[in-house]
């Protein structure tokens, strides 16, 4: 699945695929994406790295349709997808930033949230399946009452994912979920999303931008890389490759 | 119409009063507050202000053509819009023009509706009632108006991360802008609700205050003041809610998206008008 050139095209439609998309910052007259092209298919989970400013967040954010794409669009399974249906899009492909925004009010608050969209409102509130998930992050049943503004940066980022994970979205955009995180809170991270991607059965996809080539392999089987706005796909053993070619020399 | 009750004032007594600003200076040099300047251009800006209205006003009066009371009134509608535009550390491109539609279209129902349905006047554009009560209503929905937008754009800046989380999660622009939005129409209204518990209590408004003084039966001012105290509260009630969904309609596209790009520094938006 690293190379989905050798797919035949016939074989899947992609759940996520963005042609020629750009974006540009009008007011500093500079190109933040650079035309792109990604798909991406069911059971992909895509590692991207780069350095910072280089345009990942962007190229995350213009998936999810959050900001204004100054060319090229997004297609959701095949399909454009239409203004009416943005927020049915959003809820199929989830996008998580780096810092966890809660609103006031409780943990339990915060996961009752979405459940009062009108893009949700064909589904309620499991306090078991929450509890549950909770546990796997080794946070205990107390957690859901606990309030929002008091949590540390990574129970945030905990409770950010679990409000996510909860809809049972198709597609995670995880935007750094874990940079800045103590490492006890970031691996409960890791778990949450490999249990995730594993419960789908090769159904979900993931796009995990991550600054540590590490997490980077660990999370993805599909390396790509950003540099300066332009998307490019890395070789899928340079990662490893690397260590190994610089001791050679 | 000269009132025999009435003590008229000469220009004498009105700069013995005027003289009154000093005490205000002289707090600003005790406690170097450095209002000094700012408080000359207010005070010279009273006195100039009123003294041109009086002479216009004496004029219209006397005039009395509609062609002449209704660009007056355009004209007060059109400053108190843009007074009503001046507020807050940010701002967006349409702002001005917001504010200036939102007050307007509010300011002209509600005085429509009390000048023709509860006071009846005859002619229509009568400027002894017309002016003075459309610059009653303008006043305070100019301040509930620039309050409302001032918070919004706040609000808005202040929680920029939770409203895209809302986005993100599939909310609508409406869903994600409900809170902000809330919060502004309610910093719009407070000030004239605060009004209406404490007039006739700490404070006897000036339309009140004049009629007494003209004469009036207190009675008469009462009824006159209550009648003022309504249109007020509904003009400024129409205005703030209008004018935060003009700026709900400027920094949310229809794709559900929140232009945060588009709320800017005030301060740097006049530099860049100025570069340019």
């Amino acid at each position: 699945m690293s190379n989905p050139q050798s797919v035949p095209p016939s074989a899947t439609v992609p759940l996520v695929a963005a042609q020629r998309i750009v974006r540009r910052d009008a007011a500093r007259d500079q190109t933040l994406l650079e035309p792109t092209d990604l798909t991406l298919d069911a059971g992909e989970r895509v590692a991207l790295t780069g350095p910072s400013g280089s345009g990942k967040s962007v190229l995350l954010r213009a998936l999810a349709l959050l900001d204004p794409l100054d060319a090229g669009h997004v297609q959701w399974r095949g399909r454009p997808v239409t203004r009416a249906r943005i927020p049915a899009f959003r809820r199929h492909v989830a996008y998580l930033r780096q810092r966890a925004a809660l609103l006031d009010g409780s943990v339990e608050d915060n996961l009752r949230y979405p459940y009062s969209l009108r893009v949700y409102r064909d589904v309620s509130f499991q306090a078991a399946r929450v509890r549950s998930l909770f546990e796997r992050a080794g946070r205990g049943p107390d957690f859901l009452t606990r309030d929002a503004s008091e949590l540390s940066g990574g129970e945030a980022q905990i409770v950010a994912l679990v409000r996510v994970l909860q809809l049972d979205p198709d597609v995670l955009l995880l935007d750094e979920p874990t940079a800045s995180l103590d490492p006890d809170s970031a691996r409960a991270i890791e778990t949450l999303v490999a249990e995730w991607s594993g419960r789908g059965r090769e159904a979900r996809a993931t796009i995990w931008v991550s600054h540590d080539p590490a997490q980077a392999r660990r999370v993805g089987t599909r390396q790509l890389t950003m540099r300066a706005g332009v998307l490019s796909q890395a070789p899928p053993d340079a990662q490893t490759a690397t260590p190994a070619r610089e001791a050679g020399r | 119409m000269t009132n025999p009750g009435l003590q008229n004032l000469s220009l004498v007594d009105v700069a013995l009063a005027a003289l009154l600003v000093l005490v205000n200076g002289a707090i600003s040099v005790a406690l170097t507050l450095d209002l000094e300047r700012k408080l000359a251009w207010a005070a010279v800006r009273t006195v100039v202000q009123l003294l041109a209205i009086g002479y216009v006003l004496g004029w219209v009066f006397a005039y009395d053509r509609w062609y002449v009371v209704l660009p007056l009134m355009a004209l007060m509608t059109l400053i108190a819009g843009f007074a009503g535009s001046q507020r807050g550390s940010r701002t967006y491109a349409g702002q001005r023009a917001d504010s200036i539609v939102s007050i307007w279209v509010s300011a002209w129902l509600v005085a429509a509706v009390g000048l023709f349905v509860v006071i009846r006047i005859r002619p229509w554009y009568t400027p002894q009632y017309a002016i003075p009560i459309l610059g009653m209503i303008l006043g305070n929905t100019l301040t509930g108006v620039s309050l409302g937008i001032e918070r919004m754009t706040s609000e808005l800046t202040a929680r920029r991360d939770r409203v895209e989380s809302a986005l993100a999660l599939g909310a609508t622009r409406w869903e994600a802008a409900q809170a902000p939005a809330r919060e502004a129409v309610r910093a719009g209204m407070i000030p004239t609700l605060n009004q209406m518990a404490v007039v006739g209590v700490v404070s006897l408004p000036g339309m009140m205050t004049g009629q007494v003084l003209a004469g009036q039966s207190p009675l008469q001012a009462v009824r006159y003041q209550i009648v003022i105290m309504f249109l007020i509260a509904a003009s400024s009630g129409l205005g703030t809610v209008g004018a935060v969904l003009l700026a709900y309609r400027h920094l949310f596209s229809a794709e559900h998206r929140f232009l945060a790009s588009r709320l800017i520094e005030r301060a740097a938006r006049a530099k860049r008008r100025a570069a340019g």
